[in-house]
């Protein structure tokens, strides 16, 4: 809130609540767009850090000088907005993967995060480059930046295009029968700490204003999450292996209606053999904006597997050929070593993928239980 | 006496407060069918028991409220003072801002120290409301972080704070599939925890009450406000205030002591099932008579043959031979052996009620005498609007399959070591995930072995 005692809320325009937000880019082009956009009061100018020449699509501009030439400015802004929170629950980075800001500079905030905020926790959520990306080096990009979210990231959301509304703001602050928290998704949904790519669907139902929906509308919204033409990456849910699945739930919808179509999908969707009901689920009575009910599917799932071997097939065309290498390797502290490294975490990732989808529908041993004397 | 409640996590608030909704409807209404002086009787112990009266003439719950977060607190306390007819004090409760993120150990070992003092400093003050403390009712679920880890950390201060009082734990047992995906090493870790603390474990179990709210009490799209009550009307009827000897002798005046003697006496075996009859929806109750060799026939049977309501009871379940020399591991199959059982009647005649089918030596363990292991409550005042109504507390092997269960999945889990990290991370290793493992495995045995 700023700090005049005025109403929050003015002909129907907020106008007193800021975003706890840092806006950092290193030109100014879109932040300055935004400051002259439609949400122009949410942003105070003390949370922006820009600079004027960009980072020239290179991860390493943007990770190494910028990182080291803001590092103090970016430390001080951060307390001064964990200051004003009651009660610091989690930090949201968004940003892209293929070029040099979002990427460089916006994992060397992830690191700085875990060095000075230890115990919050760092959600991540992450635009891949798609094929067609006309950024020759996205590939360098994104797999230096997999390297830091492998590392220092406690969830990550990979989207794969601009459709970027499945942040979950959801249900922290609303009212519902079964509250879901942001740190209980970290919980839930990561069973080892390097498996923290999360699959999300977002899908609303439109209706009138009808408070009761006919069963058959919800379940389609349940179906649909599970459709692939709902991901928000390419992935296919249902032929892929699920480590973990969370289900969160806006408007009237009621504990019966959420257990019944986890029983009606579950046959189609392959679970891990320890894990074999490996639901974590949530109700929010309040409705989001504009729909009566909306669901978020959470998963983790092989189904990301492919985005990154994708994305390594693509780094290893350019990098056999050592092409823009030296672009990179002129910045001070960059080294070979910082490539291979990262190609090493994100190919032993994409074996951890293999060997847990190499468990699908093999026999099932459940480990014998403890003998006790009688 | 008085019980002081302590509603703990989500679960436990929302259900506490349909459980003093309950408790206070019941004494308002009308329907007691007994005499005035009976009546009035009733209704001061009722209140005595759990709650407070203050100048206002609103009775004060004698409830402490605790959550790792603000939201449901905030709207059990509003929800409660807006019926007008009760309240919970406003310096009873405690909550912090960020929840305990589903894990046990959040809730055990973090949350539990640094709020210990402020939680049973609350707690004192409720205890030291009541003239006479008749012990502790825990409300809590096992599937979370708050209910389950701050709990049992709770719990085991509780114990250590009153090493003398009566302390009972409702535990909620989670949907098999579908709430928390950590339920099971959370249940594991809760179980085990409160097994080394508490007198008892008063159980339900949401898929059980799922389905008497879809199948008795005929509810469409059936909500955790509905499963909640279910559970509270249950529980009313344990505790509202029965003659536990004879009637002329006055409403118990030590009811947790009284469930306590009557049906744990081994402290191996603290699992405690319940089970009440009839259920149906409030609309049909004027439709509906009863008799009670007919209630008490289907109570009988919902007990051997591990029922979990009054419909679909296997009725080709029989207890075995008395004096057969049939070795436990050939036992009738799906017979449920009882340690002990707890009837409990409300309603019009109920001293002509015969129970002689529930004090037959082949339902118990050969252990205890066939009149020990039995005993009746009644009151001639009826419950909740219902004419008769017949609860059973069991100490049998109600549980043990669904124990088992949770058990063996939680098991599977930690042979993988998921989540591991996440537990150890605030400090509960895997020598303490075995130590719970092997308390649990020993209690399934134990009543495997019945």
């Amino acid at each position: 809130r700023s700090d005049d005692n005025g109403p929050d809320i003015y002909k129907g325009k907020i106008c007193s609540l800021k975003a706890r937000a840092l806006l950092i880019d290193m030109e100014e082009g879109v932040v300055n767009e935004i400051l002259q956009g439609p949400l122009r009061d949410v942003f105070d100018s003390k949370q922006l850090i820009t600079d004027v020449s960009g980072s020239g699509n290179n991860w390493a501009v943007g990770h190494k000088i910028y990182g080291c030439q803001y590092r103090e400015n970016i430390v001080e802004k951060l307390r001064k907005t964990a200051e004003h929170c009651d009660c610091l629950q989690c930090f949201f980075i968004i940003h892209s993967m293929g070029g040099g800001t979002g990427s460089g500079l916006g994992t060397f905030v992830l690191n700085l995060l875990e060095e000075e905020f230890p115990e919050v926790y760092r959600f991540v959520t992450s635009v891949y480059p798609s094929g067609e990306d006309d950024v020759i080096t996205s590939p360098y990009n994104s797999v230096l930046a997999m390297k830091e979210l492998n590392e220092h990231a406690d969830c990550v959301l990979p989207i794969e295009n601009e459709v970027s509304n499945n942040i979950l703001f959801l249900s922290a602050r609303f009212e519902g029968s079964l509250n879901m928290d942001l740190n209980e998704i970290s919980m839930n949904l990561v069973p080892f700490p390097r498996l923290h790519y999360l699959v999300s669907s977002l899908t609303p139902l439109y209706t009138l204003a009808d408070v009761n929906v006919p069963s058959r509308r919800l379940d389609q919204m349940f179906s649909d999450a599970f459709s692939r033409d709902h991901q928000l990456i390419q992935a296919d849910p249902k032929h892929s292996l699920y480590l973990a699945c969370a289900l969160l739930v806006r408007g009237n919808v009621q504990v019966s209606d959420l257990r019944r179509n986890i029983e009606r999908l579950k046959p189609s969707l392959h679970f891990v053999s320890w894990n074999q009901e490996g639901w974590k689920t949530g109700l929010c009575s309040v409705p989001p904006v504009g729909h009566s009910h909306s669901l978020l599917a959470l998963a983790n799932s092989t189904c990301v597997k492919p985005t990154f071997i994708e994305l390594k097939d693509r780094f290893m065309k350019l990098y056999k050929k050592k092409a823009h290498l030296h672009h990179y390797l002129q910045i001070d502290g960059m080294e070979q070593s910082c490539f291979s490294e990262a190609i090493c975490s994100l190919s032993d990732l994409i074996q951890e993928y293999n060997e847990l989808d190499a468990t699908k529908g093999g026999p099932r041993v459940d480990p014998s239980r403890l003998k006790i004397a009688v | 006496m008085s019980i002081v409640t302590l509603q703990l996590g989500q679960c436990g608030n929302q259900i506490g407060h349909e459980v003093f909704s309950a408790l206070c409807n019941d004494i308002r209404g009308t329907h007691g069918l007994c005499s005035k002086k009976e009546n009035k009787s009733y209704q001061d112990s009722c209140k005595e028991r759990f709650f407070c009266e203050q100048e206002s003439g609103v009775p004060v719950a004698r409830a402490v409220l605790v959550d790792m977060e603000p939201k449901v607190i905030s709207q059990t306390l509003s929800m409660a003072a807006r019926s007008g007819h009760w309240k919970y004090s406003s310096h009873s409760h405690f909550c912090q801002k960020q929840g305990s993120g589903n894990n046990w150990a959040n809730g055990y070992s973090v949350h539990g120290p640094r709020h210990k003092e402020a939680i049973m400093n609350l707690v004192q003050k409720e205890a030291e409301k009541c003239d006479r403390l008749g012990g502790f009712f825990t409300i809590m679920s096992m599937a979370g972080g708050t209910g389950s880890g701050l709990g049992a950390f709770v719990t085991q201060c509780l114990r250590d704070a009153f090493p003398a009082s009566f302390i009972l734990n409702h535990v909620v047992w989670p949907y098999g599939t579908g709430e928390v995906i950590v339920q099971n090493y959370n249940s594991v870790l809760t179980l085990s925890h409160l097994y080394h603390s508490s007198d008892a474990l008063l159980v339900h179990e949401n898929d059980v009450i799922h389905k008497i709210c879809a199948q008795l009490m005929n509810i469409k799209q059936i909500s955790f406000r509905d499963v909640n009550q279910v559970i509270a009307h249950q529980l009313g009827s344990v505790f509202q205030p029965t003659h536990t000897t004879g009637e002329g002798s006055g409403y118990s005046r030590n009811p947790l002591g009284d469930l306590m003697e009557t049906l744990v006496p081994h402290p191996e075996f603290r699992m405690l099932g319940l089970r009440n009859i009839p259920q149906m929806p409030e609309n049909s109750l004027p439709y509906s008579t009863f008799s009670w060799p007919g209630l008490i026939k289907h109570l009988r049977q919902m007990l051997i043959a591990n029922a979990q309501m009054e419909e679909g009871i296997d009725w080709q379940v029989r207890p075995p031979h008395p004096g057969s020399s049939i070795p436990s591991t050939n036992k009738a199959l799906h017979f449920n052996t009882s340690i002990a059982n707890l009837v409990i009647l409300r309603g019009k005649d109920v001293q002509s009620v015969d129970l002689g089918s529930f004090q037959e030596p082949s339902l118990y363990t050969s252990w205890l005498n066939p009149q020990d292991a039995f005993n009746a409550w009644k009151t001639p005042r009826a419950f909740n609007k219902y004419e008769k109504s017949a609860s059973l507390v069991s100490n049998s092997q109600f549980l043990l399959k669904p124990l088992d269960s949770i058990v063996g999945k939680a098991w599977n889990m930690f042979a993988s070591k998921a989540y591991l990290h996440q537990y150890t991370k605030f400090g509960i290793q895997e020598e303490d995930f075995l130590d719970c493992f092997t308390t649990l495995e020993q209690v399934i045995s134990s009543y495997t072995n019945l």
